[in-house]
This record gives structure tokens, sequence and C-alpha cells, in this order.
């Protein structure tokens, strides 16, 4: 057998049915690894040693009295955006450092009610603001790949963790590309859902139009088996969608024969490295392999996809983070002399540089004045990325192109340049701005650096995006290469 | 479009930030770079677009206006308040707002 920590989710379940090891023993397993090997990476916030051993024997008990369950037992790593009843969720952020939620978050619910055993909370940029995990609280996160260089943002704790073994999978949450660009520079796969298709309810808000939760896993098969405790209707989310949710494991063996796959040329255009080009050309040659045809197709307003995410998504979190106020939970400024002081030194004391700047955007482009040539035009622009996408969806099943320009970059590579650092998520934001589901894949590498493949479907269409991911990852072996060496 | 140290300096004050001197300075260097890229928006003839807030375009659902009893019921205050800097007999404290 496999060393524990290389199992996937599906062999992890197997083998607990079978009474191979226990979940006690696995879970031990994980924890063993995170105490000796998470000072190296700084993937986990927090670790939950005796809420895990705990929900472990709970979870054996279950099994030995025939409890069967597809996550019943099998650990797994929270990002530290979702809170968890009486353990710490920080939110990468100074401002959350003593806050110790009083409910779980719906997708933390789940998890817990089907069986599953949470080793900790992951690291992550603050408030999930950052392509670098440069802008945590806690210190940033090294990628498993290369300790010099950044796993991505804002999830990058979790991608890191999964990468380097120190979980068989986690959750993320994805605004403007944070799952699939760590998910992509770490070398794991990682699903942002459809807008609605998993319930933002205890999740701490960023911007909340473009907020999604999703899987982050080493298969599409494990991202499938997550989605399927993640998905579903919730009355707590006003924009929960109220859609059945299929078995995402069900179609994962389907043929792709047939399957239109899109390639936008504004994806491939002078920008891109060529390295990176060649790279992605030759997965999609994997699929077209398979079956896929693959076809040219345009999203012409795509450049304004980052223009117009950087009008509404600090508008959203100016709105949004006004909650932190030093009054009912979080940081407190140290002896306040009126109201004012206290607002305005807890707010200035407990947010980091880049979420400062964020509310000062956000609050700039709402300011009267502003509001047409900014708010209102960039949710006009975002129609139009809208309208781009269900014309290409019209012609094509899916669409494909690289996750990121290019591999991980080294700590400080960006500088202190803001909008180099956006730039990062060129290829991810139109996705959140249209609400679409997609997915990065490992597909290769570039200066032995992983490079992240990316499928984006059409609304809830995630059964055919992970159906193709499986069978992408059937032929090739990129998902099952790894960093770890013990 | 740029901005100015002291259009920093306000509206940090609107958001309850305290920003001035040397680092609105600053600040406005790397938000002015922000906002031209942002303005590249200004490009495309939106004139006859309906802006969009949601990607589904969804409207807020809404329920019965019903009280409903939550499904474990706890002391909702005393459990809120266990996490709050400053109560004081089920009130969060904060500095003395009127002499």
């Amino acid at each position: 057998m496999k060393p524990l920590h290389e199992l996937t989710i599906a062999e992890i379940q197997l083998l607990l049915q079978q009474k191979q090891f226990s979940s006690r023993e696995i879970t031990g397993h994980f924890l063993d690894r995170i105490a000796q090997q998470n000072s190296i990476y700084n993937c986990y916030i927090s670790v939950d040693n005796d809420g895990a051993l705990s929900a472990a024997d709970a979870a054996d008990k279950a099994i030995a009295a025939g409890a069967n369950g597809p996550l019943l037992g099998v650990p797994f790593a929270h990002k530290d955006i979702f809170c968890t009843q009486g353990i710490k969720t920080t939110c990468g952020s100074k401002m959350l450092d003593n806050f110790i939620p009083p409910y779980d978050a719906t997708v933390v619910a789940k998890m817990k009610a089907d069986g599953a055993v949470m080793l900790g909370k992951t690291n992550m940029d603050e408030f999930a603001m950052g392509s670098s995990n440069e802008t945590s609280y806690f210190g940033p996160v090294k990628n498993p790949w290369d300790i010099e260089t950044v796993p991505g943002g804002s999830s990058g704790g979790s991608a890191a963790a999964v990468a380097a073994r120190l979980a068989p999978a986690a959750t993320g949450t994805d605004t403007g590309g944070s799952i699939r660009q760590p998910a992509a520079l770490c070398g794991i796969t990682g699903l942002k859902p459809t807008y609605g298709r998993v319930s933002r309810y205890g999740m701490i808000a960023f911007a909340s139009s473009l907020d999604q939760a999703g899987p982050m896993t080493r298969t599409a098969e494990d991202a499938a088996i997550l989605l399927n405790s993640m998905s579903g209707f919730d009355a707590k989310d006003s924009t929960c969608t109220d859609i059945a949710v299929p078995d995402y494991t069900a179609t994962l063996n389907q043929p792709i024969k047939g399957l239109k796959i899109g390639i936008p040329k504004e994806y491939f255009d002078e920008r891109l490295d060529a390295t990176m080009a060649t790279t992605v050309q030759a997965a999609l040659a994997e699929l077209e392999k398979l079956g896929a045809i693959l076809v040219d197709i345009e999203l012409p307003n795509s450049a304004l996809s980052v223009p117009a995410y950087y009008v509404i998504a600090p508008a959203e979190a100016s709105s949004n983070l006004s909650r932190f106020d030093g009054v009912r939970y979080g940081y407190r400024c140290d002896n306040p002399k009126d109201l004012e002081d206290l607002y305005t030194r807890t707010r200035t004391e407990g947010f980091g540089e880049e979420v400062k700047r964020r509310i000062l955007v956000g609050a700039y482009a709402l300011s009267a004045g502003y509001y047409d040539a900014y708010y209102r035009k960039a949710q006009q622009v975002r129609r139009l990325i809208k309208q781009d996408f269900v014309s290409a969806f019209e012609k094509v099943d899916i669409i494909a192109g690289p996750t990121s320009p290019s591999p991980a970059f080294k700590f400080g590579e960006k500088g202190d340049d803001p909008v180099a650092m956006y730039l990062e998520d060129i290829y991810t934001i139109a996705v959140n701005l249209a609400g679409l589901p997609a997915m990065s894949l490992p597909a290769g590498t570039m200066n032995n650096m992983p490079v992240g493949l990316q499928l984006v479907g059409n609304y809830f269409a995630e059964q055919q995006l992970l159906n193709t991911a499986h069978q992408f990852q059937t032929v090739t072996d990129w998902h099952q290469q790894s960093p770890v060496t013990e | 479009m740029t901005i100015t140290p002291e259009q920093i300096a306000i509206t940090a004050g609107l958001a309850k930030l305290k920003i001035d001197g040397d680092e609105a300075i600053e600040v406005a260097k790397r938000i002015g770079a922000i906002l031209e890229l942002v303005d590249q928006m200004q490009a495309v003839d939106t004139s006859n677009v309906e802006p969009m807030a949601n990607s589904l375009d969804a409207v807020q659902r809404l329920r019965v206006d019903k009280a409903i009893k939550p499904e474990n019921p706890i002391d909702v205050r005393d459990t809120l308040q266990q996490i709050a800097p400053a109560t004081e007999d089920g009130l969060y404290l904060v500095p003395k707002v009127i002499d």
C-alpha cells in the first residue's frame, strides 16, 4: 500500500471500509505530519488535534456499526474563512485573531454531518485579498514545489497543504481566482462551482456577488466527492440556488468523444508566455486524443474583466468589511478616547495594507460623483463579459485555457505594485464576474513548477467539467506528481 | 484618473481608516495606478447595457414574514456577547458618546 498521505479521498474511503486502517490512524498520521512540517510551509493557522481525533473515533465507531459514506472518517482541512464553532477563525487577519465563532458555516456543518474529520484551518491572504498569500497576517505560505516561491492565493494554505500531503483535500473560496490560481501553482485540482451552488452562510464575505466555495483536491474524482457534500440549497443564504444536486461522481467515466472545447483567442495572444502556451496546448492535445473537438472562439471583452473586477470587488468589500468596528467581536484598539477613535483606530490597526487599499478603492468608487463612472459602468461591463460567455456556450460545451499567466513566482517578485499582482488573475476573474463554474487541473510543468489547465463550464455544468477533468486524468499523470519526498 | 493625497485622506475618513501625511502620498500613488487600470473600462460603449448585479440575474428570495424558532435554541444574546470585547448587563459597551 502507498504511504497513508499519498492516498486520495476515494482510496481512503475504500480502505477505511475494508478496515485496512482506522480513521484514528490516518488522522493521527496527518496530525503528525502537520506537527513535523507545518513550520516549513506555514499552511495551517490552527490545528485541531483533539477535535480531529475525537471526530475520527466517532467515525470509527460508526464504521464498526456498519455505516458507510464517501467522507466518513476522511481527514481534510478548511480554509480559515469558514466559521467553525468553537475553533478560531481568522480570515488571515489581525482583525479576527481572537474570533471564535459561535456557529458553523453551512459548508462546515454539511461536511461534519457527512463524518469528515477536520484537521485544522488553513492560511490565506487577509480577507481573501491576494494572489500570493503574502498578505496573510500569519505570514506567507510556502509553495511545496519550491519554498522560495509563492503558493498563489488567496487559498494558498489549502493548496499547499494538499500538495505537501498535509491533508488529502481542503476547502477553498474563489472570488477572482482564489481556488484555481493556487491550485495551478501548487499542482493540484481545484473547482469553483457556479455562483449559488454552494451556500455562503458562515463564509466570511469579501465580495458577495462573486464569492463561491469549492473543493481543492488531488484528483477530479475527489473534487466530485467533496462537491457532493458541500453543495445544495440553504435557506440561510439568500443567493443560494434551489436546484437539485446531482451525484457528481456518477458521470465521471462517461466518454468525452465529440465534446466541443472552445479555445478563446484572447487567452492565447502575444501576452501569454510562449512556454506556457506550448504546455497548455499539449494538454489540449490530450483532450483531443480523447475525442474532444477544439473550436476557436472569441471572448472580446475579456480584457475588461480585471478593470471591472477591481471596481466591483472592492466596492462590495468596502461595504462588507464595514462590520468590523471593534464593538461586537474581533479586534478592538486599546484605550479608545471616544467612539470615533474606537472605530478608526480598531480598523486602522486591525486591517493590513492590501485590505485597506481595497476598502479605499471601493469607498471611492461608490462615493457621490463617481458612482456612475465606476460602479454602474463596471456592472454594465460585467454584463458584456457574461454575454461573451453566453454566446460562446451556444457553440461549445466547455472553454479551456491557461489558469494563470505564469507558474509560481518568487516572494516579493511583484514588489509592492498592486496592479502587477492583480494581473495574475487575468484568466480567472471573468469567470467570477459571469458566475460560471471552472476548474484548474495539473497539466504539465514549466521550469519544474506546475502549470494549470483551466476548464470553464456552462451554468450548473459541474458534472460535465468534472467528467472532462476525470477523463483527462485517466490519460495523464500530472495530478499524481508530488513535491513530497517524505 | 488621478487621486490626490487629500482625496485619499477624506475617503479614508469616510471608511473609518486613518491615512494621512506621507502615507497618503504613497497610497495615492498606488491607488492612482489601480484607477488607471480601472479606467480602461471607459473605452467601451455601454450606453444601452443594463447593469448586472447578480450573474444569474436572480432577485432577492423572500420568506413569509413570520417569526421562526431556531432548530437548536440557544441563548443567542449570551452566546454572541461572549465574544464581544466589552459588555455589561447584556449591552455592548463603547466609549461614552454624550457627556
